[in-house]
Order: C-alpha cells, then structure tokens, then sequence
C-alpha cells in the first residue's frame, strides 16, 4: 500500500512522486488533497493531489522539498512506501468554463496550482499563469504550466529571469490590459494577501487556496481555522479555497508564526541527524 | 460458577455477617504520589489493587437478592457475580463473567463513571456508607487476566460468507465487531486516522489509561479475525452506497464525536488558544511531547482550560505535565455541575491544579504578534433551577477579572461527525447532527442497512454507553440479515 511506482525530479528541490493509492485516485477532484506521514515518529502534513490515473490506480504528489517532513517524503525512493496516505480530503475547487482565469502562484503554492490550472484548460478558459519567485533558480513547474496555459508570465523579485517584480505586478498588467473573470491564487499567505487587496481594487473575483497548520485534516481539532467573512472556518473540510476578499489574511498570518520557532529547532534536529 | 443459588455462593454469603461486610472500611486505590506523578507523562496515576486488597474489598459485596449496582450499569454487568469470585480468589472466572456482557473492561474500570452509575446505587449507600469499589475490582479482574498470560480468545461460529462493515474504531465500533466476528460474520473496520482505537488513543491520556491496555483488545479482536483498515475515511475514500455495493450486508456506524466546539469569542483564534481535540490529538496520537517526534506543541507556563469535563481535565493535567506553573481549570458553573469523573477531580486537585468555578471566559487579549497573554473571566452565579432542574449560569452584572495565561484549551465539548451525513444525505439526522436510530435496535431510520452507536447517536457520552450501543446493534444487525435472506 502507498508504494511510490515512480519518482521524478523537476528541480533540484521539486519532486514528482507517483504513488500506488487506488482507492483515492477513484474518488479524488481537482483541489482535493491527502494527508501524508512518513515514519511513525513523523508528523501528518496536507498534500494537494495533483493528478491521478484511476486505471493504473495511481495519485501524483508533487512536492516542494521545505521543512522536516517533505524533506523526508522527499528521501523516499522508487518501491518504498509512504507509512500514512489518506484522503482526498478538503472540497473540490469549483470548475467550470468563467471565461479568462489569471492562476497567480509563487513559492509552494505553485505545485498544488498545477491540477487547477489543467481543469480550468480542459473546461475552455483562456489561462493565463503568473509564475513568481525569488530569483531564476527558484522559477520551477514552468514547463509544465506553458503546457495547459494560454499564457505564462514569469517575475522574478531580482530580475533575473523573466520580468522583474512581485506576483501583484503580473497581475496587475493582465488586468490592464484585458477583462479578467476571476483570479486563483496559491502561495505564502502574504502572497495572497497582497494578490487580494490588488484584485479588490479592481473588483475582479478571486479564490485563495490557504495553507494552514493542520493536525489530523478531517475537521477534529481546528488547528487549521481562520475567519472567513467574519466566522471561523476549518481549512481542511471548509476549503482550502475560499473568497480571498473575505479571508482575515493577517490573521492567518498570526497563526502561521505560531509554531515557527518549533519548526526550525525540528529542522535544526533533523539536520543534526540525518544531514539533509 | 455464575449462580447466586450454587452451594459455594451460599456458604460464602454466610462466612460473614452482613453487618460485619457493611462495617468495613472501602478501600484505597494506591496511586502514584502526587508531586511525583504531576512531571511524569506516561506513568498511569492509579496503580491498581492487589490480589490482597482486591479480595478484601469483594468481601464488602452483601451479594444482594436484588442487586441493585447491576440496574445501574448500562450494560448490566452481573456485579456480585464477579465480584464474589473475586472473593474466593477466582479471578480468571471473575474476568470471564466481565467479559460475557462487557467487550473492555479494563477500560471501563479505569474511565466509568462508576460513582453515577452502580457504585451511586449499591445497597450500601442507602446507609449512608461508602460503596463497594466495583470499578476498582472490575480493573483488577480485569489486569489481572490480562498479566497471567492466559486471556482466552472466545470461541467463534463457523464463518457464515456475510460481510459487515464497521465505520470508526472507538469502544462503539470495537465492541460491536466483536460480537459480530463472534457470531460467525466477517467483519471490516474502517478507521479514518492511523492508529485503531478513537478516543480512547488519541484522546484519553496514557496516564488514565495505557496504550498498551487498548492495544492487547484490539490484538484479541485481530486473533478473533477481525479486520482492520486505518487510514480509510467512510464517505471521502469510500461512500457508504459503495460499501453497499461491495457486497456489505450491514454497516454500523460509530463515527464519533469529533469535531471540536469553540465559544466563538473576541480573541479565541489567537496564537496559544486551541481545543482540546488539537491538544490531545498532537500530545497523545502524534507523540508530540517526546523530542523525537516530529509533531510541535504547545508547553505553556501558565496554561488554562476552559471546561468541566474528563476531556478539560485530562488537558489540564497533560499540560501540568508538560511543565505548567500555573494551570488554571475555568468552569462556569460549580464543582457539583462538573461533568467529570469524581476521581479526575480529585487527582486533579491533588496534583495542585487551580479550580476557578463560576468563571467564564468572554474575551482573550493577545500581544503584538497575536500570542494570547490574558483571558477576560466574567464572574457567574447560580441561578433558579430550569425546567430539567439544572440551575443554569448566570453573569453577574459588571464582575469581571482579567488573569495572565500564555495557553488555553477550549473544552466545552463536541458535535457528531459531519463526514458520515454529508456524503450519504438519504441519512436522517438531528438538528445537533446525531443520527437518528431506533432506541431498542440501533438501526438508522431512513437507511435499513445502517446501524449507528456511541457519540454519532448520543453526542459526547461515554465509552461504557458506546460499548452497549455497539452489543444491541450487533444482535438487531443479526436479526435483520437473517431476515433477509
Ligand atoms: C479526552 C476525553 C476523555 C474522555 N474520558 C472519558 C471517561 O473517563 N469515561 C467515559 O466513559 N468517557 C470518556 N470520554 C468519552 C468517550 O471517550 C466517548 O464517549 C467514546 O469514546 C465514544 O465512542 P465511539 O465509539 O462512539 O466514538 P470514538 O471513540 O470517538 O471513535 C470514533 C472513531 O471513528 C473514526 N471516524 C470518524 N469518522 C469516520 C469516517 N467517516 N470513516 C472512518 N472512521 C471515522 C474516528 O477517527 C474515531 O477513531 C472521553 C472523551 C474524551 C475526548
Ligand atoms: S486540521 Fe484538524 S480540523 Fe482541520
């Protein structure tokens, strides 16, 4: 069960894992995810399901090499198994033909935007994807995205490949120069936070898929809660996508700092231990 | 050696005087001491009875005519039953008669509320003394069987080729696959997290009760054949119409209560401030407290919970553990209301929890990076008695108090899982979400292949009312199969 059939490397810190889960791959949509634990001491992260083969009974994973636990997802090889996979969880994103559809996406955010930016081309939208990153070796998934988009725009914050800027100056030029029917966007939560006060601005819809910390990711603890339109909602059953213009993004972003201290003296261990 | 009438019993009845049983003093659990046990996680508070102190106590057992105890069990245990080979030293019998009508009593002896249910009601408290100890002895029974290596796997039927399905793996589910493996069927259970057991791993704290106790029911099931899938959420992975299609003939349902309230206060989503589901889940299921697991918690310094429960008090307690000075209990009504087991009260208190009863939170002030660093507590009063007779919680008017904190644990309890009735909407439910279900049979209303038990029905209750739920369903499921076919 869970056994990895294929591994693939897109970058360096981008992987593509093929993973044997039938059941799920019969029952997931576009935006669901899984959660994902690696060894019996490991912790239970979200993964979006990027794709899935109900043939061969297979999910794809891509995931972003970042902290402890996708650094060990990421030292699993063909034939070995992931300990815990289980889903799809969250709800569907809501598909259909809106018209022109600007997919902003920068950093993690930019693996869970790939099976979104497929079934919003295959339902007939003109998709136009804003790739963002820090600097030209951290532009990943591009090839991959120009397959299923009208158009990709890639900005980079030093200028080191495609245009210079942020995620928002991307945005901002397709709205200026075309209609835009909604906008999605996936990435740190400042990201978005900035992708939706821009896209308020000009009052054009938009969808923010959100990230939260998550425990167990079937709605038992609330450890992934924000305010939406002013009332609390669990991310993991509720989302992960919901009206970027009602998410309380400073909020979230509060609680995202949570556990950061944690986080790094986790990592600092591992390295300690294992040296990745 | 299960009769009140065999010659053994009356000889026993008559080796000491009523009176002489009544006048004895009811006996103390031995349990860890209180300083030591408040800065160790694992180690379980109660240290149980020895064969010594255990047949002692069965000799307080007046062995009634009537015994009254046994109407104050869910499930009816026959009380005086086993405790009277407790008595004469006869604990694997006494096991065995535990067993014929409860499927865990291990950990109904650690986590009944016994003194509501029989022990409020043995003979020995209509004068006015202390109850026999029947949980204590249930436990011994119990551990002991469980120690001596000798725990019989029970006989099972033929297998009669019917397949049933069982969604969740608390005590409702567990008991109920029992039965049913008993009874000759195949049956598969379906566990949406990754360890097999519901609450009683991922809530109940090992220090109340061990893993390990769990574990050697579950592992008794598993040599009894049946079979376990964790990791499969019903409704998500699978939906029920599938289940169906896959040729189940039965499914119970025992899904739980899982989802987490909150007070919907100013300030409740800061940094700090979780429910006890998260807190529990990350300490107990994901281990979060060893330094080798990956899984980051909370150790807050001054830590308060907001709940009268079991589950607020094995928050607290855990936090106490994780190196609180201050831990702080919250309850809005008084410690009489208090929900909790009486014993979890008294550890608590012993272990030098604070109890701040009649306090209620209404708001929480965080700091400039969102950290909780206050509650706001109104001050309550009792008000007149409602129409049930509770005397409901009053504010008074302008009483408030603001205490420092740098964690809090809501615990004010929790609805049904909604993963079960979302997905199958021909599913007849409450307004609070349970499902709705015959009393007597346990079948589903609107759905005939659909039994439901434990916390999806009642809401939060207990594992004892599960575990009964789980047995009725069983033999009604029996019945209606069979009409079936
Ligand atoms: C911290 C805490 C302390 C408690 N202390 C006591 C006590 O001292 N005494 C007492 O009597 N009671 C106590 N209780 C209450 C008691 O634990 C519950 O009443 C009892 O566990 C309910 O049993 P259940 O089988 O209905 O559900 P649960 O034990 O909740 O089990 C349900 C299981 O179903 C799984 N599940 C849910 N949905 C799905 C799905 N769609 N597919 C597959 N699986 C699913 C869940 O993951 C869970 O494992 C306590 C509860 C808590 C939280
Ligand atoms: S992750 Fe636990 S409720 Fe969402």
């Amino acid at each position: 069960m869970n056994k990895i059939i294929s591994k693939e490397y897109f970058s360096e810190r981008v992987i593509k894992f093929v993973v044997e889960a039938p059941l799920i791959a019969k029952s997931r949509k576009a935006g669901h995810f899984v959660m994902v634990r690696v060894g019996k001491k490991g912790e239970r992260f979200p993964l979006t399901i990027a794709a899935a083969d109900v043939e061969r009974g297979t999910i794809t994973l891509v995931v972003q090499r970042m902290g402890v636990s996708s650094s060990k997802l990421c030292a699993l090889e063909v034939g070995d198994s992931i300990t815990d996979l289980v889903g799809p969880l969250g709800q569907a994103t809501h598909i259909e033909n809106f018209g022109t559809v600007v997919c902003a996406c920068g950093g993690v955010g930019t693996a869970p935007m790939m099976p979104i930016v497929t079934a919003l081309k295959k339902a007939g939208n003109r998709v136009i994807t804003v790739l963002a990153a820090r600097n030209k070796d951290l532009v990943i998934l591009e090839e991959q995205m120009r397959e299923n988009s009208d158009e990709v725009i890639v900005m980079t914050d030093d200028g080191s490949y495609g245009s210079k800027g942020l995620v928002t100056n991307g945005v901002e030029m397709v709205i200026n120069r075309e209609k835009v029917d909604l906008c999605i966007t996936i990435g740190p939560a400042i990201m978005m936070k900035f992708v939706s006060q821009l896209t308020k601005k000009y009052d054009v819809p938009t969808v923010a898929s959100l990230n939260t910390i998550m425990v167990d990711g079937t709605g038992m603890c609330g450890a992934c809660r924000v305010t939406v339109g002013g009332k609390t909602k669990f991310v993991c059953v509720d989302g992960p996508e919901f009206d970027a213009h009602q998410v309380d993004f400073d909020e979230m972003l509060m609680r995202l700092g949570g556990y950061r201290e944690m986080e790094r003296e986790a990592m600092e261990r591992s390295i300690d231990k294992t040296g990745v | 050696m299960t009769q009140r009438n065999e010659p053994w019993r009356v000889e026993l009845r008559s080796q000491i005087k009523a009176k002489e049983r009544s006048n004895m003093e009811r006996v103390h659990m031995p349990e860890l001491d209180a300083v030591y046990r408040s800065s160790v996680r694992d180690e379980e508070v109660n240290l149980g009875l020895t064969p010594e102190l255990a047949m002692r106590e069965a000799q307080r057992c007046l062995d009634c005519v009537n015994p009254t105890c046994m109407e104050g069990c869910p499930v009816s245990i026959r009380i005086p039953d086993f405790i009277k080979n407790i008595e004469v030293g006869n604990f694997l019998e006494a096991a065995r008669v535990l067993k014929m009508t409860s499927a865990l009593p291990a950990v109904c002896g650690r986590v009944c509320p016994q003194e509501r249910q029989c022990e409020a009601v043995c003979i020995h408290t209509k004068m006015k003394k202390d109850s026999v100890a029947i949980g204590h002895l249930e436990r011994f029974a119990a551990d002991y069987e469980r120690e001596s290596g000798q725990i019989s796997v029970p006989e099972t039927n033929a297998p009669n080729g019917l397949k049933v399905a069982v969604v969740g793996s608390g005590p409702a589910g567990l008991s109920f696959a029992g039965d049913m493996v008993k009874m000759g069927y195949e049956v598969h259970v379906f566990e949406a997290l990754h360890e097999i057991g519901g609450v009683l791993k991922y809530g109940i704290p090992e220090f109340r009760l061990p893993n390990a106790v769990v574990d050697v029911e579950i592992d008794n099931l598993r040599a009894m054949g049946v079979k376990f899938f964790n990791n499969v959420i019903i409704g998500k992975t699978i939906t029920i119409r599938e289940l169906e299609e896959d040729g189940f003939k039965g499914i119970f349902v025992a899904s739980g209560a899982g989802l987490p309230r909150f007070m919907n206060i100013k300030g409740e989503n800061l940094v700090g401030i979780m429910s006890s589901n998260e807190y529990l889940t990350r300490v107990n299921l994901m281990d979060a407290a060893n330094p080798e697991s990956d899984t980051p918690v909370y150790k807050g310094k001054k830590v308060a919970v907001i709940g009268g429960g079991n589950t607020a008090m094995d928050s607290i307690r855990t936090a106490l553990r994780l190196g609180a000075e201050k831990a702080m209990i919250v309850y809005r009504r008084t410690e009489q209301e208090m929900p909790a087991r009486v014993e979890e009260v008294k550890h608590a208190k012993e272990e030098g929890i604070e109890f701040l009863t009649l306090h209620n939170p209404i708001e929480y002030i965080g700091d400039e990076f969102g950290r909780v660093t206050h509650m706001v507590l109104q001050i309550m009063t009792l008000g007149e008695p409602d129409e049930s007779g509770r005397r409901s919680p009053i504010p008074v008017e302008g009483k408030t108090r603001t205490v420092e904190v740098d964690e809090v644990i809501v615990s004010v309890g929790v609805s049904p899982n909604p993963l079960i009735s979302q997905s199958t909407p021909e599913l007849e439910t409450t307004k609070w979400g349970t499902l709705v279900v015959n009393k007597e049979t346990m079948q589903s209303s609107s759905m005939p292949i659909i039994f439901a038990g434990g916390d999806i029905v009642r809401g939060g209750a207990t594992v004892i009312l599960a575990m009964g739920d789980g047995r009725r369903a069983a033999a009604a499921m029996d019945s209606w199969i069979k009409e079936q076919i």
